[in-house]
């Protein structure tokens, strides 16, 4: 296998995608990704000098709102699956420390 | 010790004066019960999309304009990916490979006289975070998506700045330009504009940049000046003593004046930016440029000259009028009512600087309306109101924007202007005061003086003085 | 005949012609879905309340004359990642267990307006991630043609369904091939639309520049008049395109005189199984002996369509799935210690493992130092498969090949080895690449008794030609009902 996946870069992809493997799921998350970039890998045979990257399909641009208000209250529609709530906001772990 | 240079660049955050967020038709307007000013697009519920509020564009290219940047006529959006419950969907749609604006610059003067231009690297546009709010005892923070989406635009200086003064002074002037172009209040306590400070130092003389650090949570010109001089010791302290500064956030607390590093394991600072593939290209035709220049409206150099020339208001007083977009307003539409520009801008200078003064506050929290403004004029310039009335009458508009029309008329402060019963209080003083009376007879004319004083004092200060001093002078 | 067996424009002509009502229809589905479910697991939800009720009201206005669509009163199934208001939206997924939207897909309010009834959300691999319906939080999927095999996916659930005859027609979204596919694995049609036709809002997002809501049924007729009613130009979705006519079902007609239809040699080599190639070749033989014209032709870069979708597919759905945080909606971990332990309890237990590889793997190509070799090489990559696509179709109407190189693989046989999974997206998954419309029809039927599906593919807003060849081929055999049905 080319991509050798090393315990950091898990670890740090981890922490990027929010995601917490248990030492098991991290071997086979290690296995999987090497063998998929080793796959990726197929396009380095690809010339692509010169080329533009194509994000958009289609040549379609500028589409815009005006600027008026038309949304009323939306607190219910917001709040109507909240995990928890507290009158009108969610509530998560404390976000600061102290 | 060695010299040291302090190398400072911004990055400002301006909230746009749009009605509607920058993606979503909810408003922007301040206040309301948490998450009332929110929809599917602007909290990220699954399957919403967001669409571009094409006055954001409009005002992120006026500003880029007004400091005399390129514009990138094919501008394109980026996602920003880090997790933080402000943040509802876990990336902010922003701008980093062709952000709106580019290579600009502006002239700075401080207050020593010193000149110079700070370049702009770019101006970029994208959206708020929501509001955290932290239970003070419990264990958990409340979020209120009311400011997500509201639309910012990022003006990133270069490196340029030296001193908390060359910065100031760049906020000064960066404000009064976003502020006559009615882009933003940029109201810094309000958070309407915040800026993040990037310094570094580097010894006197070197070209090499030092390491920076970006501090954050600053919310006033003080603070900021604060913030510079605390950062920059605490980085010679590092470097004197033989530490390597290291690169990374700070969170500033003005009340302990001490900053604190904001990095966590859990945040990376890796935001893995993308082209935003739910938003197509922005594409700024010549034309629409063209448009958007002609509709740049006049700005301080302009109205400074113009005040001078049309109105022959004093140049020291139209510097002052016109520092402030606010100000300015004020003035041009209390006069274009009263068609007095000089009384207009005395209450402008005398007054109101001294009631503001008094009462600690900025330009921007002047609330009185022009309207009222233009009719107190008119009463003290029409003598229906003395100037000791108009005075007093003023306190009140400054503080409650009150008519004084109705205020005058509710409260009685009308002159006295009723030929008879002025007489009568006039008749009596004589006849109560026969000493004074006689002074004046003999040629003592500060007797003169006296007897009005004591008309004013029966009439309780309503008479016009000057014909009280007439029939005063007609009786004697 | 059961109701049921009908195409959903003959089941909605009896609706209008009073032969049948809205609400017997409704019934119809709902007991076919009462026999089958236990068997099959095609849907996460059926409304059979909802369905009901609805039912009533649009015989109401079919009768006062105010509803006289082809599909007024025809029993849908809408694939689990389109947004409908009060009714539970689950991506297959734990972490939106329990989501119930507040407002309705763009594409769902469409069919709601033509008189449609919604009985339910179908069964997907989790997020529209995998081609098997497995990776599902709800149970794999069965296929109709033999329960022991997968239906494909990611739109398994709405493909069983219709196969099975459990609703008359059903909404899939296709990112990869997500409806061609499956359509093919369970013997029925389906359309993938140009990007852009049909609007994205208020379906759930997997890679954004790719997906695409598109129709399943048993036939082309029922497809372009379900694409007719679905498409439209929408505010709400900026990557929505104005087109000038969505009049699809116009090219319904059995003439293909003179149409040229390109085949691509590379998608007839190694890994084709014997049985698929001759189906499709057999295929192609009837498309030219109504007139059509076919050639051999080398598309080049099919092998590097699968790696740079996947690059862009799962970086976008690194990014698109962030919002599942356990603070907005959907399920939250019962217990964490502190805001960044939450986030990671709660996407770990609620996300299944398949979508966890990919938002791993979409954070890797995205992070620092590798975005220039893996995302914009990606991009590129795909510019040159756009420019290969449109010098193709400078020549041909249409492009001929499989859906798919086997026939529905058996139940757990892909799990195992997730590279094997993906290489079988290898016919599908540049048309999502390069935005191009594609339906599969069904052209025969393996030794073992399993479908083989054909796929035309189009130029940009040329759905009319697929449809055209996929009606002319269609009249040259009998629908084969599964035996489910």
């Amino acid at each position: 296998m080319a991509n050798i996946i090393s315990d950091e870069t898990i670890e740090y992809v981890g922490i990027l995608a929010k995601l917490e493997l248990d030492s098991e799921e991290k071997e086979q998350a290690k296995k999987d990704m090497g063998r998929m970039l080793d796959y990726i890998d197929k396009l380095n045979e690809l010339d692509t000098d010169g080329i533009e990257p194509m994000s958009h399909i289609f040549p379609v641009d500028n589409v815009f709102r005006e600027d008026e208000v038309c949304n009323g209250d939306g607190r219910e529609i917001t709040l109507a699956n909240a995990p928890e709530r507290k009158e009108d906001s969610f509530v998560v772990p404390k976000t600061i420390v102290g | 010790m060695k010299q040291y240079e302090t190398v400072i660049g911004l990055e400002v955050h301006v909230e746009l004066a749009t009605k509607t967020k920058i993606f979503c038709s909810c408003p922007t307007e301040f206040g309301g019960a948490p998450n009332s000013h929110t929809c599917p697009v602007c909290t990220g519920m699954p399957g919403s999309l967001p669409v571009l509020n094409k006055k954001v564009v409009e005002y992120a290219v006026a500003v880029g304009l007004a400091t005399n940047c390129s514009i990138t006529q094919n501008c394109k959006f980026d996602r920003k990916n880090y997790f933080y419950p402000d943040n509802p969907q876990n990336y902010q749609i922003s701008q980093l490979y062709y952000p709106i604006c580019r290579n600009g610059g502006i002239e700075i003067t401080t207050e020593n006289g010193i000149t110079k231009t700070i370049g702009i690297h770019e101006i970029h546009m994208e959206e708020d975070a929501g509001k955290l709010v932290h239970d003070e005892w419990g264990e958990s923070s409340l979020v209120d998506f009311n400011r997500s989406g509201v639309p910012l635009i990022e003006i990133v200086s270069e490196p340029d700045m030296r001193s908390a003064e060359e910065v100031i002074a760049y906020l000064d002037k960066l404000r009064l330009i976003i502020q006559y172009l009615g882009a933003s209040d940029c109201k810094l306590q309000e958070g309407s504009m915040r800026a993040d400070v990037n310094l570094s130092i580097r010894e006197a003389g070197t070209e090499e940049f030092g390491t920076r650090t970006e501090m954050k949570n600053l919310n006033s010109f003080k603070a900021i000046a604060r913030a510079i001089e605390a950062e920059k010791e605490r980085q010679i302290d590092i470097i004197e003593s033989g530490g390597k500064v290291v690169q990374e956030t700070r969170r500033w607390d003005d009340n302990k004046e001490y900053s604190y590093a904001m990095r966590s394991k859990e945040d990376a600072q890796d935001y893995r930016y993308f082209p935003e593939p739910d938003l197509v290209p922005v594409i700024i035709s010549d034309s629409w440029l063209e448009e958007i220049k002609l509709s740049q409206p006049e700005f301080r150099d302009e109205k400074l000259k113009r005040y001078k020339e049309e109105y022959k208001i004093p140049d020291y007083d139209a510097q002052i009028i016109t520092g402030n977009k606010h100000l300015a307003d004020i003035f041009e539409a209390a006069t274009a009512i009263c068609n007095n520009p000089k009384k207009v801008s005395n209450w402008l200078m005398v007054e109101t600087m001294r009631l503001m003064k008094e009462n600690d506050m900025e330009p921007e929290q002047l609330k009185f309306s022009p309207e009222n403004l233009a009719k107190l004029v008119n009463l003290a310039e029409s003598r229906v109101i003395n100037s000791q009335t108009a005075k007093e009458v003023f306190e009140k508009v400054f503080s409650d924007d009150i008519d004084p029309e109705k205020y005058v008329e509710e409260n009685g402060l009308k002159t006295v202007s009723d030929d008879g019963a002025l007489r009568e209080i006039v008749q009596k003083v004589i006849e109560e005061n026969p000493q004074p009376v006689e002074d004046y007879h003999n040629g003592k004319k500060k007797a003169m003086g006296f007897l009005v004083g004591q008309i004013m004092k029966e009439m309780k200060g309503k008479a016009d003085p000057a014909m009280a001093n007439n029939i005063l002078k007609e009786l004697l | 005949m059961s109701l049921m067996n009908l195409t959903a424009v003959g089941l909605g002509k009896k609706i209008q012609n009073k032969e049948v009502s809205a609400p017997e229809a409704a019934k119809a589905a709902l007991d076919a879905i009462k026999a089958k479910e236990a068997e099959i697991n095609s849907f996460v939800t059926v409304d059979s309340e909802g369905a009901l009720k609805r039912a009533e009201e649009v015989q109401k206005l079919i009768d006062k004359g105010k509803l006289a669509g082809p599909l007024a009163g025809v029993p849908v199934a809408v694939k689990d990642n389109m947004c409908t208001k009060g009714l539970l939206t689950t991506c297959s997924s734990k972490i939106l267990g329990n989501y119930i939207p507040m407002f309705t897909a763009d594409a769902v309010l469409n069919l709601e307006k033509a008189g449609a009834v919604i009985i339910g959300k179908t069964n997907m691999d989790e997020f529209a991630m995998g081609s098997t319906t497995e990776t599902s939080a709800f149970g794999p999927t069965k296929n109709p043609w033999d329960t022991g095999h997968v239906p494909g996916g990611s739109s398994g659930g709405s493909c069983a369904a219709v196969a099975a005859e459990e609703c008359l027609y059903a909404l899939g979204s296709d990112t990869g091939g997500s409806i061609r596919q499956p359509s093919s694995f369970c013997g029925v049609t389906g359309i993938k639309p140009t990007y852009g036709t049909v609007s994205r809002y208020g379906l759930i997002a997997y890679g954004s520049s790719l997906d695409q809501i598109g129709p399943v049924a048993k036939d082309v007729t029922d497809c372009a008049t379900i694409l007719e009613v679905i498409s439209s130009y929408d505010q709400k979705d900026s990557t929505s395109v104005k087109r000038d006519n969505y009049n699809f079902t116009s090219a319904l007609e059995d003439n293909v005189k003179g149409m040229k239809i390109g085949i691509p040699a590379d998608y007839f080599g190694e890994g084709l199984d014997r049985e698929v190639k001759e189906a499709v070749l057999n295929a192609a033989k009837e498309l030219e002996k109504k007139g059509a014209v076919i050639e051999e032709f080398n598309l080049s870069l099919v092998d590097y369509a699968i790696p740079a979708y996947y690059i862009i597919a799962c970086a976008e759905a690194s990014s698109n799935l962030a919002r599942f945080d356990g603070v907005k909606y959907g399920y939250r971990t019962e217990d964490y210690n502190g805001l960044h332990n939450m986030y990671k309890k709660t996407r770990s237990e609620g996300f299944g493992a398949e979508v966890k590889r990919r938002i791993m793997l979409g954070s890797f190509v995205l992070s620092s130092g590798y975005y220039d070799a893996y995302y914009i090489k990606a991009l590129k990559t795909k510019a040159l498969i756009k420019k290969a696509f449109d010098k193709a179709f400078n020549k041909y109407d249409v492009i001929l090949g499989p859906a798919a190189p086997q026939t529905a693989p058996a139940l757990g046989e892909s799990l195992s080895d997730p590279l094997k999974m993906y290489l079988g997206d290898i016919y599908t998954i540049s048309a999502n690449l390069a935005g191009l419309p594609g339906i599969t029809v069904p052209c025969g039927i393996s030794s073992k008794r399993l479908p083989i599906g054909l796929q035309l593919l189009g130029n940009c807003f040329e759905e009319k030609n697929i449809i055209r060849a996929a009606y002319a081929f269609e009249q040259t055999r009998e629908y084969a009902h599964s035996p489910l049905a």
